[in-house]
């Protein structure tokens, strides 16, 4: 009889933990569909019984363009000059938009969350890969503007000169969904428990933002710009390598520093694998202590 | 062949009482800090200090060893907090044990809650794909079922309206639908067909029925209806404190979960002083012991019971008292009384035993317990009680095969008694 036993092979064994190692990238790959899902119903839910719709997604980007063009550009002074202010902030702001959204929404997962997760086995991994996704979608809709504003600057001579470097852009994309999913799957792994680090993610974002060059120009701030001062520590942020070769892609406008794009890359490499490791690993018991 | 769909090796589920999660570092700290100054912890509720002690460890389930084969329906029972939820939950991978080893075959088709992942702003049809995903369904197999599923749940008028418009019965036949036309090798159920009406319970009971024993899927159903589980299952595990306690047949299950309900299960009672309310304390003339003949409590819908009684007369004359026994529902409400027809006659400082038998062929199975009354009639004919045992035997009737058509019999609407068949007069 135990011998019979032996002999059947079962599709899941289930053990008190997992290892530090046991991702199961597989069974993402084999729930796809649900991936599919989940960015269609987080996107459609967002909209709905709203006038506007998804025009949303356009409104708000906008708005705060409007903000900085006003505050940071006309104001205190901080645009670069040379190119139209207005578009200078929308890339960048779209761009932070996406980053901002990602990272603020998984590191929510397990808590967000918790409801079905604690009646339903699924990767828990589809989450965080569902959210970047569909914020891709909101993104595509700004994304559709921003080339019809550089164009508009591009055919009335406006100092706007969009290169061959606009080619990076899902590279980009893919980079800024893959740190900002990193960061976020490790605080929700860390506030399963304390939700304490939860407080911050807002606050945090916040100051990261002014850590970028979203809302002023690099170049033009002495401390920042190349020899400057805070270069160095400044472009360790692996968000500005982005926005830069985003912003000179599209606008012709700054300088790429390729070294700094490359530690961008090994940084969220790392941040994501770290991320991944943790967050398997605490996925499968995370529901005793949410 | 037999294969075992779910093997469960030596598994145990273990929780820490008292602030389990959601607490902060700094809260986490303090109890640390007050622990190691041997101060009460600042933390703990008020009140739980006495029985429970904060941050000990307690077993939701102990030492399970289990086996499912394919195709067999297994019905779990047990009390609140018996264990059963947390082994379905480790069962569904909602969350892992401490230790042990639960192996599985097959895809698992879990309802631990009805409709999980339902959208309220989504439709019917957007939240079968959503619900069928989550359950691990791809979208192809989904569109292959759409139909069927729409069919089976009886709301194809209202499957392109926002679910949150729905009935909480409509929302669950929406729900238990799709789970049950997933491609699963196990479908774990628990309890969530309580919602459902009448009707679409037994659907879902006969659906499940046939997926066990045509499709050849494994069943574990949850329920604290014990005609569900009658109906559905082939053999019925009792959980108790987090170990199985009983596995094995049905009927016999139910009555071991039953006997363990209510102590005074038993076939003999031997009264002592503080089953009486105070009132009744000390009576001249006492019952001694109650003893049920044949039975253990267990009966079958149909049977009467036979009663052995004992009544001591502690008064220095001779006494006669009439014996009145009160049949109650477990949840108190009164059916009938019965009543001898003669007085009993005790010589002074005798002890009489005495049989009855009490007819119950028209109770319907469900749970009842008696009261034992010795009273007298005076000279205008009032009575006046002389012993009063409340509540001291219970008993359980269970359904005989085919009673009702095998439906559940609903107490709430139909009461307790049957009373026959409908006989066609010609």
């Amino acid at each position: 009889m135990d011998q019979q036993m032996q002999e059947q092979k079962f599709s899941t064994v289930i053990t008190p933990k997992n290892g530090w190692f046991d991702i199961n990238l597989k069974e993402v790959w084999k729930y796809r569909d649900l991936i599919v899902l989940f960015v269609k119903r987080n996107f459609v839910s967002q909209y709905k019984q709203t006038i506007l719709g998804p025009a949303w997604a356009f409104i708000q980007p906008f708005l705060t363009t409007i903000v900085f063009t006003l505050i940071f550009g006309n104001i205190a002074g901080l645009a670069p000059g040379g190119i139209p202010s207005f578009v200078f902030y929308f890339s960048g702001t779209i761009l932070w938009q996406y980053f901002s959204g990602c990272l603020s929404t998984t590191a929510n997962t397990f808590v967000a969350n918790a409801n079905t997760m604690g009646k339903v086995y699924y990767p828990r991994l589809v989450m965080p890969i569902s959210t970047v996704l569909s914020q891709l979608i909101s993104f595509g809709i700004q994304f559709v503007f921003l080339i019809a504003f550089v164009l508009y600057y591009t055919f009335t001579n406006q100092g706007v000169h969009p290169n061959w470097w606009i080619l990076m852009t899902p590279v980009l994309l893919l980079q800024l969904a893959m740190l900002s999913m990193g960061f976020g799957i490790i605080i929700s792994s860390v506030t399963t428990k304390y939700r304490d680090l939860a407080k911050l993610v807002g606050f945090g974002v916040q100051l990261w933002m002014y850590g970028s060059p979203v809302a002023y120009d690099m170049f033009s701030m002495a401390a920042f710009a190349p020899g400057g001062k805070w270069h160095t520590l400044y472009m360790c942020n692996p968000v500005t390598s982005l926005i830069n070769i985003f912003r000179y892609g599209y606008l012709g406008f700054g300088t790429i520093e390729w070294h700094f794009y490359g530690i961008g890359w090994i940084t969220t490499i790392i941040i994501l694998f770290f991320g991944v490791i943790l967050f398997s690993h605490v996925e499968k018991t995370f529901m005793d202590t949410v | 062949m037999e294969e075992l769909a779910i093997k469960i090796e030596h598994v145990s589920k273990q929780y820490r009482l008292g602030a389990i999660g959601g607490g902060t570092l700094r809260g986490d700290l303090q109890s640390w800090w007050a622990r190691k100054r041997g101060r009460e912890d600042p933390n703990s509720k008020i009140g739980t200090r006495t029985d429970v002690k904060i941050g000990e460890r307690f077993l939701a389930l102990d030492d399970i060893n289990l086996e499912i084969r394919k195709g067999e329906a297994v019905g779990i029972i047990g009390h609140n907090g018996a264990g059963k939820s947390t082994l379905l939950k480790l069962l569904s991978r909602v969350t892992a044990p401490t230790t042990g080893k639960i192996s599985i075959d097959g895809r698992i088709a879990s309802m631990l809650e009805v409709g999980t992942g339902f959208h309220p702003e989504l439709t019917g049809r957007e939240n079968v794909y959503m619900n069928g995903a989550i359950l691990g369904m791809t979208k192809a197999e989904i569109d292959k079922k759409f139909d069927e599923i729409v069919e089976f749940s009886e709301v194809a008028q209202f499957i392109d309206t926002p679910v949150k418009r729905y009935s909480s019965g409509m929302y669950v036949k929406l729900a238990f639908s799709v789970a049950a036309h997933l491609d699963s090798e196990i479908m774990i159920m628990d309890e969530v067909l309580a919602v459902g009406d009448m009707a679409f319970q037994k659907k879902c009971l006969a659906k499940m029925r046939s997926a066990a024993k045509e499709e050849g899927r494994a069943v574990l159903y949850v329920s604290h209806n014990m005609n569900t589980i009658r109906t559905l299952c082939d053999r019925c595990i009792v959980l108790d404190h987090g170990r199985i306690i009983f596995s094995g047949a049905v009927e016999e299950a139910i009555a071991v979960y039953m006997g363990h309900d209510s102590r005074e299960f038993s076939n003999c009672i031997v009264v002592n002083p503080n089953m009486r309310d105070p009132q009744w304390a000390n009576p001249k003339v006492a019952i001694e012991e109650i003893s049920a003949m044949d039975t253990d409590g267990i009966l079958t819908y149909g049977d009467s019971l036979d009663l052995g009684i004992k009544v001591r007369n502690y008064e220095e004359k001779d006494a006669q008292v009439f014996l009145r026994i009160m049949i109650k529902t477990s949840s108190g409400t009164p059916i009938s009384m019965s009543s001898t027809r003669e007085k009993i006659t005790i010589p002074s400082g005798a002890e009489v035993a005495k049989r009855f038998r009490l007819n119950m062929s028209q109770l319907i199975p469900a749970i009842y317990s008696l009261s034992f009354v010795l009273y007298d009639t005076g000279d205008l004919g009032a009575d006046r009680n002389i012993d009063v045992l409340r509540d001291i035997y219970s008993f359980s009737i269970l359904a005989s095969p085919g009673f009702n058509h095998g439906m559940t019999w609903n107490s709430q609407w139909w009461g307790h008694v049957s009373i026959g068949d409908l006989e066609p007069v010609e």
